[in-house]
């Protein structure tokens, strides 16, 4: 074989493989959803819903799939999607698997700016989604600040990150503390992130807020190939770190910020789904969009275990992705701690 | 081994100016002036903190010069789009990091950033210049092979792969031959040899031994604390004076019964002629 056909192979198996694990993960995340929307208090046959998606099932059934079921599978899928999107390019740009938006404080911050908004000025819905949304901004601009210096590391950005998360906690448990015991209860199931109450105009925002961030995170996340080679070669092709890493953390945030105003600070998903996609794909690949296919994989099935796991209760999906991913985060602090690399 | 004679005047594509490099407020590189000729091989040498790293990294752009500039083609180089210097100058740092897992054809097809453009698919160009940048570095038979399984030697041939697929006229490396033995040593510099050789590709180079350099460079920069303290051929560079001024060591040189070029001989205080 010439060095020609095998320099072509090389990369046509590479590519072919990445659009293997999409098309799968896609179909995956369709067949799920479909199996979603037939489960419930009533449960609906599949050609009900296919009907009911077409506009050709009866007033009840229409009811119950477009009204109560889609929003919250949609919401769900977006949410996840979101997520998963926004770990792999932070994760990518730290060079380190810690550092997700749900270790480094951006979701903390939601939960902070989520408990105070509904404890102490009762907002819901979409004032509720929007000022989560901008706390977790501040946040998000906060740790890039305070990890500043000549540029941005991974392991300071991870460390500040960590630290502001401490604090939000703090902050979280003052407000829940001085308040009212069924506000608390309310509060709690948003601060577990939950899809049982998704507010349509929220869901709205989602949609249009993830039709814009993920162009553009594909678009951002294009010097990353280049980029996770290390910063001097990086520039040395014609990247400029630093311009990169913080248009990449800007969309990543914001796609966390989206997702976290809808269902609040579901845990794990984003810390999960690009490890697992990474690995489905290997050879180093950043693996962008099945990161994205995966959380919405991810989300919509742990809201399945959630809402039919034990017979008569509603949990928040954040509660499934919990027990999920802290067993992942405790291996992959107690391989990086033995290998020495802390990351 | 070294196939050049000296073209006198030859022409500057890169060069310093007044260039003085800092980190962190200190100085490490001081008002340098220096010219690399075009289409030579170049070994920059010094003592350890001399700053020849540092003054590498300003030459690619990667540092923001305190004062003075870097020029390429006579223009400033922090002036130009960097994507374009790219295409012009390629670098090899000392310490490049391979993602897990990726495949050697993968990491040497990154070297063709730089030529792609926001919506500009693989081409054809960029298959040719990786499959040439693979078999002058004699790794066309590893495409498909995980880059963290080669030896170091392989693995160091394929970065220089990567940097050749960037298909640029200057070629600029970090000690390109740190953690390989002897015989891998080697191997790298005929490479390079090769490539300016074949090409006219103008390498420049920071070495750490002295021999090497002298053997393989045509033009030879010593460095001490951040200023040049001499430049040139080695044949007229390096003399028992100069390595004193430069690494504070006495030697002796002699004729490389090889190559005629300078060899020098170091003497310690248990061996001092």
């Amino acid at each position: 074989m010439s060095v020609l056909a095998a320099v072509r192979a090389d990369r046509r198996r590479g590519r072919s493989r990445a659009l293997r694990v999409s098309i799968v993960l896609a179909v995956l995340v369709v067949l799920v959803a479909g199996v979603s929307l037939t489960l419930g208090a009533a449960s609906v046959a599949p050609a009900d819903v296919l009907a009911a998606l077409v506009g050709r099932a009866d007033r009840l059934t229409s009811f119950v799939i477009l009204e109560l079921r889609l929003p919250r599978l949609v919401a769900g899928a977006l949410v996840g999607a979101c997520l998963g999107l926004s770990g792999a390019l932070i994760q990518s740009v730290a060079r380190n698997p810690l550092a997700s938006p749900d270790i480094i404080g951006i979701t903390a911050a939601a939960s902070a700016t989520g408990s105070i908004a509904l404890i102490w000025f009762g907002l819901t819905g979409l004032a509720l989604s929007g000022v989560v949304l901008a706390g977790t901004l501040v946040a998000a601009a906060l740790i890039y600040v305070l990890a500043w210096r000549n540029g941005v590391s991974g392991y300071r950005f991870v460390l500040v990150g960590i630290g502001i998360a401490a604090f939000c906690g703090g902050v979280v448990s003052y407000v829940l503390t001085r308040a009212d015991i069924t506000d608390v209860q309310q509060a709690l199931v948003w601060i577990t992130g939950s899809l049982n109450t998704v507010d349509p105009s929220a869901l709205l925002v989602l949609a249009a807020g993830t039709a814009v961030l993920v162009p553009c995170a594909l678009f951002v996340g294009r010097p990353l190939g280049a980029l996770s080679l290390g910063d001097d070669l990086a520039s040395g092709l014609g990247v400029r770190p630093e311009r990169t890493r913080l248009a990449v953390v800007a969309v990543a945030v914001a796609l966390a910020a989206i997702a976290v105003a809808v269902a609040g600070p579901v845990s794990f998903v984003a810390f999960l789904a690009a490890p697992i996609a990474r690995r489905l794909l290997g050879r180093g690949s950043l693996a962008l969009v099945p990161s994205a296919l995966l959380g919405a994989l991810i989300l919509v099935v742990s809201d399945i275990a959630a809402q039919f796991a034990i017979p008569g209760v509603v949990l928040p999906v954040g509660v499934v992705t919990g027990i999920v991913g802290a067993p992942y985060l405790l291996w992959l602090l107690a391989r990086t701690n033995s290998v020495g690399r802390g990351g | 081994m070294t196939s050049e004679t000296s073209i006198p005047g030859a022409t500057a594509e890169l060069s310093a100016r007044g260039l003085s490099l800092a980190y962190e407020g200190r100085m490490v590189v001081d008002g340098l002036d220096l010219d690399i000729p075009a289409g030579r091989v170049t070994a920059i040498v010094g003592p350890n903190a001399c700053g020849k790293s540092t003054l590498l990294r300003g030459l690619s752009r990667l540092l923001t010069p305190a004062s003075g500039a870097v020029l390429l083609d006579g223009a400033d180089i922090h002036g130009l789009p960097t994507k374009r210097v790219a295409q012009r100058l390629g670098l090899l740092p000392q310490t490049p990091t391979a993602p897990d897992g990726i495949t050697v054809a993968d990491l040497v097809s990154r070297g063709r950033y730089p030529h792609q453009g926001w919506f500009r698919r693989w081409t054809q160009e960029d298959d040719e210049a990786v499959t040439e940048a693979m078999t002058a570095t004699a790794i066309a038979d590893l495409a498909d092979r995980p880059v963290d399984e080669l030896s170091g030697g392989q693995r160091q041939r394929v970065w220089i792969a990567m940097a050749l697929a960037q298909r640029t006229d200057i070629l600029l490396l970090d000690e390109p031959t740190t953690f390989l033995d002897i015989s891998h040593q080697l191997e790298v510099l005929d490479l390079l040899l090769d490539l300016n050789a074949a090409r006219g590709t103008t390498v420049v180079m920071v070495l750490h031994d002295l021999n090497l350099a002298a053997r393989y460079a045509g033009h030879l920069v010593a460095m001490r604390s951040g200023t040049v303290v001499a430049s040139g051929d080695p044949a007229a560079v390096v003399t028992a004076d100069l390595v004193h001024e430069v690494f504070g060591v006495e030697s002796v040189i002699v004729d490389d019964p090889v190559t005629g070029t300078p060899l020098v001989v170091p003497l310690g205080r248990h061996h001092s002629g």
